[in-house]
C-alpha cells in the first residue's frame, strides 16, 4: 500500500521530468534524423561524448554554460562523422553508428586518462545552477528540453523545412524531382540530432552530476530511440514516451519494492517498445525510406 | 538557329552511356511550341533516359540542349523547373502520407512568416484545378485517392511551378479507358492554353489519337520524326521494331475440355486486413483462357496470391481437378503442376541477383534432375538453361548473366520459359506483358495461345484491357473484389467492360 502510494505520488511524477530530460532531448534529435530517412543508433555514443565534452569544457573554463556549448559541439562532431560517412558516402548507417558508439566509449575513457589521469570518474567540474519549481530542484536543461518540444513540432509540421524533411524520409526521389537537395537536408537533420544528443549528455554530467563517469549514458541513447518509436516519430509523442520512460526510471530508483527487483522496473521502456513494435498499441509505421542512402536518378 | 522553326526544345546529338550500354546514341529530339509530341519506342529504346537527361536527373556524355533558342546545361531538376520544364513520371513521385496540397507545394511553399500558408496553398491548387479542369480534393491524403486523381495531382504539381513544357512518361499505363479519355481531354485543354507536351508511350493507338508529331527511338537511336497525320499505326510500329509487326493475336476458336480450376465463393484479405476479394466464384477449363479484366487494386493481386498459395483463403474453397486445394502451400501447388507467372517479376518472379541458370529452376530446384540428394547438379541446370534460352528467344550473351542485367521483356521470357517447360495443367498468368516491348508482347501472346491449344487451362489477369480482349475465350470483370459480370469472347464489348471496371455497372447488377 505504501509502495503504491509512493509510485503515484506527486513528487515522483514531478521528479520524472529530470529523468526524462536526456530522453526528450535525444528522442527529439532522433525524430529529426529518422524523419529525414537516416537511422541514428549512435545517439548513445553522441550523448556519451557530449557528457564528456561538457565536463571538460566546464572544468576548463569554470563556466558550466561553456560546458553545455562544448557538449553541443561534441555531439555535432560525432554527428558529422555519421553524416559524412552515411549521407555523403552512403555507407551502411547501422554499421557506422555501431562503430561510433564503441568509439565514443573508448575515446572518452582514453581522453579521461590523457587529460585527467584517471580512468573511472573525472575530477569534479562546475555544474549548472539548479532551478526550483514547485518545490523540486531541476537543472535548466530540463526546461530547454521541454521548450524544444513545441519548437520541433512547429518546425516539422508547420514550416516548409519540416514538410521537406518529412517528404525526404518517405520518398527521396520525389523530393529530388522537385528540386529539394535530399542529402543536404539529411545532413542537417543528422547534425541537429547530434547537437541534441550532446545536450542530453551535458544534462547527465554537469546537470544532474558534476563529473564524468565512464559509460555514464548507460543505454539512454537507446531508450531515447525507443521513446521516439513509441511516440511514432512525432515530437509530442516522443515527449510523452520519454516522460513515461523517465517515470519508470524514477520508480526504479526512488521506490523500494519488497519483491520486484528494480532492474525489472527499468526494463519497462524496452518491454513497452517491443509491444509497440509488435503492433499491439496501434501500428508504428516508420518513414518509408529510412535507412536507405539516396542515389540520384533512382526511382 | 531556331527562330523560324519555332522550336521550344531542341535536343541534338544526345549520348548517354551506362557501363556496357549506350542508352542514348546521338539522339535528336525537336519539339515545337504548342504541340503534343509523342516519343515512342520499345522498352529499353532510351526514351526514359533521354527525358532524365532533359530533366537534369542524368548528365549526358555528349550533345546539346536548347530551350527557347538558348543553349542550356542541365545539371539538376531545380534548373529544369526554373526553365518551365515539368515531368509527370511513370511511377508517380507522390508522398502517400501527405495531402494533395502538401505534395503540390512541396519545395515551393507559400509562406507566412516562418510557417507554410496552407490557406493560400489550397487557393492556388483550386485555381489551377479549375483552370485546366483537373479535379482533385486538396485535403485528401495521396494514399486515399484513385490513381487517376494521383495523376491529376502530378499534373497540377508541375503547372503550379509554372511549367510550359510538360513531359508525360507513359501516363496511360495505369489508367482505365475512361480515365485515358479524360486524360486526353486534359491534354487538349493544356494545348489550347499554349502548353507544349511531350508524351512518352509505346501504345500506338494513343499516339494516333492525340499527338501532332512523333519521334521514334530504336536501340538508343532516333530513327525518325514524322507528322502524325502522315503515318499509320503500322508504319510507326515498324519504325519502332525495325520489322513488320503482327497486331492481331492469331488464334483459333478454343476447344474447352474438362474443368480444371473451380473457385467457389472465396474471400481474401489484403495486407492491411481489408477484405479485397469478396466471394469470387469462377471456373477455368482445359484449353481455354479465362481473362479477368479490371482496374488494378480491385482484388486481382489477392485473388492470384490466394490461388497460388501465397495468401490464405479466409472463406470458400478452391478445387483443382476435383481435389480441394484450398490453402495448400505454394510448393504443393507447384508439385501439382500449377504454373504461376507473378505480376511483379522483380519481386516474385525472379531472384535478380541470381544467374539465369538458377532462375530457370526456381521452384523446381528440389526436383530431379536439377538436384540429387543434397547436391545441386549444376551441369544439368546449365544445359537446361541453354536450351530454354534458345527455345524462348531470351536475348542474353550467357546463361551465367545475372537476371537483373536483362531487359524487362527478356526477364519475362525467363519466367514464362520456366513455368511452361514444366507443362502446367493450370497456368495463372498475372500481367504477363507488363512493361514489355511490342516484340516481346507478340512472342508472349503466341506462347500463351500455344499452351492453350495444348490443353492448358489459363487464368489470365491483366490491367491491359486490350490484352484481355485479344487473348481470352471468356472474360470476367472484377470490381471491388467481385466478378460483376462475365462475357464470352464474342459478346465482349470494350466500352461496356470499361464501364463495368469502373463500377458504373454495379447498381444495375444489384438492381436485378
Amino acid at each position: 500500500m505504501d509502495t503504491l502510494f509512493q509510485m503515484f505520488s506527486l513528487p515522483l511524477l514531478l521528479i520524472s521530468f529530470r529523468y526524462a530530460t536526456p530522453l526528450i532531448l535525444a528522442a527529439l534529435g532522433g525524430v529529426f534524423n529518422e524523419r529525414s530517412g537516416v537511422i541514428n543508433i549512435a545517439l548513445e555514443g553522441m550523448m556519451l561524448f557530449g557528457a564528456f565534452a561538457a565536463v571538460y569544457g566546464s572544468g576548463l573554463t569554470g563556466n558550466p554554460w561553456i560546458g553545455v556549448l562544448y557538449a553541443l559541439v561534441g555531439g555535432l562532431v560525432f554527428a558529422l562523422i555519421l553524416a559524412v560517412v552515411c549521407v555523403t558516402f552512403k555507407a551502411d548507417q547501422i554499421v557506422v553508428a555501431t562503430g561510433i558508439n564503441i568509439f565514443a566509449s573508448g575515446l572518452t575513457i582514453y581522453l579521461m586518462q590523457v587529460l585527467f589521469g584517471v580512468s573511472g570518474t573525472s575530477p569534479r567540474a562546475p555544474r549548472l545552477p539548479p532551478v526550483r519549481v514547485l518545490g523540486m530542484r531541476y537543472n535548466p536543461l530540463t526546461f530547454v528540453a521541454i521548450a524544444l518540444v513545441p519548437v520541433a513540432w512547429f518546425v516539422l509540421f508547420k514550416t516548409p523545412w519540416g514538410l521537406r524533411i518529412r517528404s525526404i524520409g518517405e520518398h527521396p526521389s520525389a523530393a529530388d524531382t522537385l528540386g529539394i537537395n535530399v542529402n543536404k537536408y539529411r545532413f542537417i537533420c543528422v547534425l541537429i540530432s547530434g547537437a541534441l544528443a550532446g545536450l542530453a549528455g551535458a544534462h547527465l554530467s554537469i546537470g544532474e552530476y558534476s563529473a564524468f563517469v565512464r559509460d555514464m549514458s548507460q543505454g539512454r541513447g537507446f531508450i531515447a530511440l525507443a521513446a521516439m518509436i513509441f511516440g511514432k516519430w512525432h515530437p509530442i509523442g516522443a515527449f510523452g514516451a520519454a516522460l513515461l520512460f523517465g517515470y519508470a526510471e524514477a520508480i526504479s530508483i526512488r521506490v523500494s519494492f519488497a519483491y520486484i527487483p528494480s532492474e525489472l522496473i527499468r526494463a519497462i521502456p524496452y518491454v513497452l517498445t517491443i509491444i509497440v513494435l509488435a503492433g499491439f498499441i496501434g501500428k508504428a509505421i516508420p518513414p518509408k525510406a529510412i535507412g536507405k542512402p539516396y542515389f540520384k536518378g533512382e526511382d | 538557329m531556331s527562330g523560324e522553326n519555332n522550336y521550344l526544345l531542341e535536343m541534338r546529338g544526345i549520348t548517354k552511356i551506362f557501363p556496357g550500354v549506350k542508352a542514348n546514341d546521338n539522339v535528336d529530339l525537336l519539339v515545337k511550341k504548342g504541340e503534343i509530341h509523342a516519343l515512342v519506342g520499345e522498352n529499353g529504346a532510351g526514351k526514359t533516359t533521354l527525358m532524365k537527361v532533359l530533366y537534369g536527373l542524368y548528365d549526358s556524355d555528349a550533345g546539346e540542349i536548347f530551350y527557347d533558342g538558348e543553349k542550356i546545361n542541365m545539371t539538376d531538376p531545380q534548373q529544369a523547373i526554373n526553365l518551365g520544364i515539368g515531368m509527370v513520371h511513370q511511377h508517380f513521385k507522390l508522398i502517400d502520407t501527405l495531402t494533395v496540397t502538401e505534395n503540390i507545394i512541396l519545395g515551393a511553399e507559400p509562406r507566412q512568416g516562418l510557417a507554410i500558408n496552407y490557406d493560400r496553398a489550397r487557393e492556388q491548387v483550386e485555381e489551377i484545378s479549375k483552370k485546366y479542369g483537373l479535379k482533385v480534393d486538396p485535403d485528401a491524403k495521396i494514399q486515399d485517392i484513385s490513381v487517376g486523381m494521383q495523376q491529376r495531382v502530378e499534373i497540377i504539381k508541375i503547372l503550379y511551378r509554372g511549367a510550359d513544357l510538360l513531359i508525360f512518361d507513359e501516363p496511360t499505363a495505369v489508367l482505365t479507358p475512361q480515365e485515358i479519355d479524360e486524360l486526353f481531354e486534359i491534354f487538349n485543354s493544356l494545348r489550347e492554353q499554349g502548353k507544349t507536351l511531350i508524351f512518352i508511350t509505346h501504345k500506338l493507338k494513343e499516339v494516333k489519337t492525340i499527338s501532332d508529331r512523333i519521334t521514334v527511338l530504336r536501340d538508343g537511336k532516333s530513327v525518325d520524326c514524322v507528322e502524325t497525320s502522315s503515318v499509320t499505326e503500322k508504319d510507326v510500329a515498324e519504325l519502332m521494331v525495325g520489322r513488320e509487326v503482327l497486331f492481331r493475336v492469331e488464334k483459333d476458336k478454343a476447344k474447352p475440355g474438362k474443368e480444371v480450376l473451380q473457385v467457389k465463393n472465396i474471400h481474401v484479405r489484403d495486407n492491411r486486413g481489408l477484405k479485397t476479394v469478396n466471394g469470387i466464384s469462377l471456373n477455368v477449363k482445359e484449353g481455354e483462357i479465362y481473362g479477368i479484366a479490371g482496374v488494378e487494386g480491385n482484388g486481382q493481386t489477392e485473388l492470384v496470391e490466394a490461388l497460388t498459395g501465397l495468401r490464405p483463403v479466409e472463406e470458400g474453397q478452391v478445387f483443382y481437378q476435383g481435389e480441394d486445394i484450398t490453402n495448400l502451400s505454394a510448393r504443393k501447388l507447384k508439385d501439382r503442376k500449377i504454373g504461376h507467372i507473378p505480376e511483379d517479376r522483380l519481386r516474385r518472379g525472379l531472384v535478380t541477383n541470381f544467374t539465369l541458370s538458377e532462375n530457370f529452376i526456381l521452384g523446381f530446384h528440389h526436383q530431379s534432375p536439377y538436384s540429387r540428394s543434397i547436391f545441386m547438379d549444376y551441369k544439368e541446370i546449365e544445359e537446361h538453361a541453354k536450351s530454354l534460352i534458345g527455345d524462348f528467344d531470351v536475348r542474353t550473351s550467357s546463361h551465367n548473366n545475372l537476371a537483373s542485367k536483362l531487359s524487362g521483356g527478356n526477364q519475362q521470357k525467363v519466367i514464362i520459359a520456366r513455368e511452361f517447360i514444366q507443362e502446367p495443367k493450370l497456368l495463372i498468368a498475372s500481367q504477363p506483358t507488363r512493361g514489355v516491348d511490342v516484340g516481346s508482347i507478340e512472342f508472349i501472346h503466341k506462347q500463351l495461345i500455344n499452351k492453350r491449344d495444348e490443353g492448358t487451362a489459363i487464368l489470365l489477369v491483366s490491367a491491359e484491357l486490350n490484352e484481355i480482349l485479344s487473348l481470352s475465350d471468356r472474360i470476367g470483370v472484377i470490381y471491388e473484389g467481385e466478378i460483376v459480370d462475365t462475357f464470352t469472347a464474342e459478346e465482349a464489348d470494350e466500352r461496356e467492360i470499361g464501364r463495368l471496371m469502373t463500377g458504373s455497372g454495379k447498381e444495375v447488377k444489384t438492381g436485378e
